[in-house]
């Protein structure tokens, strides 16, 4: 019998990560097509590269002889369309491929609201490839730039903006920043970080009603819709991101905003799987939505889809929510969930240093003092103890007083957890005390 | 702006320099044309004191200004925007003229002295560059200036006011702080003024022996040459010198093994080390040049060791040759069994690394111990032959000439000209990554016994590369990283820059049981559905 062909659209993290562990478990022959780049890269990095701190290829995690190492064989080419009757993809200029099991990586595009002259030149998104050396060109020799959206892209495309000397204002739709995911008190404190950057302007409950061009078509200034005109010679679009689907539009594929897919990623063609930014969970696990469009997720959707096709069917089963960002200088991680609107049964516990730069934001039961989830700023922690601690669902008293264990900053960086626990004995009338630091994988044992 | 430098890709902005940088640039450019004007024509300024003092001023506060004009009014954080735009950073023009300035600077002070004027004068007095330092010279030691004064002077400068720099760039972490202020005071207390006013009290009257307490062998390959021995064992230098004898053997025997083992080689190669110190501060901005390929790789593990082994056999050869040839002058100090316990106790150390590698190694470089075991017992036979015969020669051939190859080939050429002149365009640990023999030695203690490693936090990483290209000594940390792996290696000299500039807080150097130190199967947390991961 020849070997089964997998083949994968999207060599993002999701595809490739499952092209990776289907070679850890199998011989099977595995293609990985991309049109975007040959290799593999860091869409998280490009940013690095736009500023300098790291070349292209410095953001590519494999060297280029890992693929044939492993047979893996990529071709950079564009999927025109999927026939799943005849299991066959048409290409733009290879030849069409056949494929034995598909899995779809295909990522996402950034969101367009149909703003009133969102195509002119000097108007972009940043996601691929293509997007940052767009930007290259859209910003040489530039002054001004207006972003619009207040999340994790916005704020990278102000650190690029700002690293080549370009002033930047930032519309942000809501009345704080990233307010749909941070809590009130953290999104100011990010706010209060940004505002340390010179050339940056934070306008607050702005939003952009059109694009104004020149006379070539290129963007020269925005009119927002409380009237203000701002002129700028960029204009970034940072709204978030939708799948990127609209290729298989007019198959047999069941999509909705993205790929619908099962628990265990599954289509609802035969030996056709979705992973990552472009999949749609038909029924949301736990609190999770159902398009998850973060590095991690893609990367566990990818480890998920190659059990099943080397014949331990799985099902995606994420463990506890966790996350991480940098805001220009300012370090975030978050592990458990800490929503931006408290829920009913949420106590919280928020503990900050302004002349550090450190916020901790705790979420815990009322009732029974859970420990819910965390948001920490300008101060790691580590991950595992936390998984650890969710699971175990142990109490906000037994974090606290462990927490010096649970720091990672690097060796003699300043310890807060003493203040933090009084402040807590203080807030909340009870009288914990910090344990002193312990081997942390100790504590995991325990 | 964001940032000062501004280069964009395309070239089309030119770095805007603000006062406190001009003012920097000009104070260190007047030093350099000092240096330039003084070793190309052979002038001899007078007086002297007068240009030595703008001369170190300039080389201090210039680079320390540029550096406050170049950081001020940012806020503290990872400064490393446009560093592939820059000239001097990305391999371009600059890079190149300072890299051939500095090995033209090295091509001197090895072989052509007498164009730095040391000792050209009349009566052997000093003319050009090296006069300027006299005044300093005599202030320190009590004795006229030579070409190696004025290296370890440039040296210890560059250390301390580029250290300076270093530590406001790096202002936020007091990981980095601490660290440039340990290896700061050591260049210039430990291994600058101290060894030269010792030289000034007439401690090495009986002859020259390294006064670096900090210079360990096998890094310090001439410590058991038989002139340092004579010289340290010299009643003259007494109790000096042997005090720095028995603390030379127990840095290399006791302290190194042991503090390496607590908290890795680091303690070492980015807190005491010249070598080290000079690459954490002078060599920072070329960081990222180092090849993170794992051809490279290879190519250092066979370098690094082969140099260590070589470094072995050597003290081996020429600690033979002096035990044999002069038995009677030790015997006033020690009995000759501890001489011979000595060197065969050398000998078992090196014969015990071998070991070591071999068993715990794997693939290639379990082959090349297997060759250099071969080079070693065919060593070890000519030795015994040798012996048998009542010759002073060593393996067959005279000791002397191999430690002169060595101190040609290792000591200046790689050492000196590719390990720093080389900075710019190899990145600035080359000669700690493929040659340094101290290295090698702490690395195996590091990779195999020793409570120190780099622990990935659980599955926040995502593959940026950032502490692949910043880190100095090309080891691929992403790698490890991305599959939630701990980072045990032996090069690595704990700098501590890839967890600085990691963007999401995945990377701590920490030191804690060796228990589940390399954890070859990791466990990448936060999927509790997948079958690999331990729960």
């Amino acid at each position: 019998m020849p070997m089964q062909h997998i083949v994968i659209i999207g060599n993002g993290i999701a595809g490739v990560t499952a092209a990776r562990h289907i070679r850890k478990k199998s011989d099977k022959n595995i293609t990985i097509i991309s049109s975007e780049s040959k290799y593999f890269f860091s869409r998280t990095a490009l940013m690095y590269v736009y500023m300098g701190h790291m070349r292209f290829e410095d953001i590519q995690p494999y060297e280029n002889h890992f693929w044939q190492k492993n047979r893996i064989d990529l071709i950079e080419d564009y999927v025109e369309n999927v026939d799943f009757e005849s299991k066959t993809l048409k290409l733009a200029q290879t030849p069409p491929i056949h494929y034995d099991k598909l899995i779809l990586a295909t990522g996402s595009k950034p969101n367009k609201f149909g703003w009133k002259g969102q195509d002119y030149h000097g108007v972009q998104g940043l996601y691929s490839k293509k997007d940052l050396d767009l930007m290259e060109m859209n910003t040489r020799g530039i002054k001004e730039a207006v972003l619009v959206g207040g999340g994790l892209i916005g704020v990278e495309m102000a650190e690029m903006l700002l690293s080549r000397g370009i002033d930047v204002k930032f519309l942000i739709r809501e009345a704080t920043f990233w307010g749909n995911a941070l809590p009130k008190e953290d999104s100011h404190f990010v706010t209060q970080h940004l505002r340390k950057h010179h050339g940056l302007t934070l306008m607050f409950e702005e939003e952009l009603d059109e694009i104004i061009p020149d006379e070539s078509k290129r963007a020269k200034a925005i009119k927002t819709k409380s009237g203000k005109t701002i002129p700028c010679q960029f204009v970034g679009l940072a709204a978030g991101v939708s799948p990127n689907v609209d290729f298989l539009k007019k198959s047999a594929l069941e999509l909705d905003r993205g790929i619908l897919v099962e628990q265990d990623l599954s289509t609802n063609q035969k030996d056709v799987y979705a992973i990552g930014d472009c999949a749609q969970f038909r029924k949301t696990i736990n609190d999770r939505g159902p398009l998850e469009q973060v590095w991690y997720t893609g990367r566990m959707m990818g480890e998920t889809v190659a059990q099943t096709i080397c014949g331990n069917h799985l099902e995606y089963k994420p463990g506890h929510w966790f996350n991480s960002a940098k805001f220009f200088d300012l370090e975030y991680q978050t592990y458990g969930r800490v929503w931006a609107k408290p829920k009913e049964h949420e106590s919280r516990f928020v503990w900050k240093n302004d002349e550090k730069e450190v916020l901790l934001h705790f979420v815990f039961d009322k009732e029974t003092n859970v420990f819910i989830g965390v948001n920490t700023f300008g101060l790691r922690l580590r991950h595992e103890l936390f998984d650890q601690w969710l699971n175990e669902k142990r109490s906000i008293q037994y974090v606290l007083q462990n927490l010096k264990s649970a720091n990672f900053d690097p060796e003699f960086y300043t310890s807060f957890e003493k203040e933090i626990v009084e402040a807590f004995n203080q807030e909340f009338d009870d009288s914990i005390e910090v344990s002193s630091k312990k081997w942390w994988r100790k504590l995991l044992n325990q | 702006m964001g940032t000062t430098i501004n280069y964009s890709i395309a070239g089309e902005k030119t770095q805007n320099l603000n006062l406190t940088q001009k003012i920097g640039l000009t104070l260190a450019s007047i030093s350099l044309f000092i240096v330039l004007l003084t070793w190309m024509t052979g002038i001899t300024l007078t007086p002297n004191w007068l240009y030595l003092s703008i001369l170190i001023f300039g080389f201090s506060v210039g680079p320390v200004l540029y550096a406050v004009g170049t950081y001020k009014g940012i806020p503290a954080g990872i400064k490393n925007n446009g560093v592939y735009f820059n000239s001097l950073t990305n391999r371009g023009a600059l890079g190149w003229i300072g890299a051939i300035i500095l090995t033209l600077f090295y091509v001197c002070l090895y072989w052509y002295g007498d164009w730095f004027g040391d000792g050209t004068g009349a009566k052997g007095a000093n003319e050009g560059l090296v006069s300027l330092f006299d005044p300093l010279s005599q202030l320190i030691r009590g004795k006229a200036a030579d070409k190696w004064f004025l290296y370890g002077t440039f040296y210890t400068i560059a250390i301390v006011f580029l250290g300076v720099k270093f530590m406001i760039k790096y202002r936020h972490s007091k990981y980095h702080l601490i660290r440039t202020i340990v290896v700061m005071f050591s260049q210039l207390v430990l291994a600058y003024m101290l060894p030269y006013i010792l030289e000034g009290l007439n401690a090495t009257s009986g002859g020259y022996y390294s006064l670096n307490p900090v210079n360990s062998w096998p890094l310090n390959y001439d410590f058991m040459t038989g002139y340092r021995i004579d010289a340290r064992i010299a009643p003259e230098n007494q109790p000096l010198g042997v005090a720095y004898l028995v603390w030379g053997i127990i840095l290399f025997l006791v302290v190194t093994p042991f503090v390496t083992y607590l908290v890795g080689k680091r303690w070492y190669c980015s807190w005491f080390c010249g070598c080290g110190g000079l690459a954490e501060t002078a060599g920072d901005n070329f960081r990222h040049l180092s090849d993170k390929s794992v051809k490279a790789w290879k190519i250092e593990r066979w370098l690094v060791h082969s140099i260590m082994v070589f470094v072995m056999f050597m003290t081996i050869a020429v600690m033979y040759s002096y035990f044999a040839k002069s038995e009677f002058k030790l015997m006033m100090y020690f009995p000759a069994e501890v001489g011979y316990s000595l060197l065969f106790g050398l000998l078992g150390l090196a014969i015990l690394l071998f070991l070591f590698l071999y068993f715990k190694g794997k693939g290639k470089s379990r082959n090349f111990m297997l060759v250099a075991a071969v080079i070693g017992i065919v060593m070890i036979v000519s030795m015994m032959l040798s012996y048998l015969g009542n010759d002073s020669q060593a393996f067959g051939i005279n000791s002397n000439s191999i430690k002169k190859g060595y101190g040609f080939f290792v000591g200046a050429i790689f050492s000196g000209i590719v390990g720093v002149g080389f900075y710019p365009l190899l990145g600035n640990r080359v000669w700690c990554r493929f040659g340094c023999p101290m290295a090698g030695y702490m690395g195996i203690i590091q990779r195999f016994k020793s409570r120190f490693r780099i622990t990935t936090n659980g599955g926040q990483c995502i593959s940026c590369g950032n502490c692949s290209t910043y880190c100095e000594q090309g080891i691929d940390v992403r790698w490890y990283a991305q599959r939630g792996q701990n980072i045990v290696r032996a090069s690595c000299v704990g700098c501590g820059v890839c967890s600085s500039v990691c963007p999401r807080g995945v990377l701590k150097l920490e030191n804690g049981p060796e228990e589940g130190r390399v954890n070859e199967n990791p466990i990448i947390i936060g999927h509790d559905g997948h079958p690999t991961l331990r729960k």
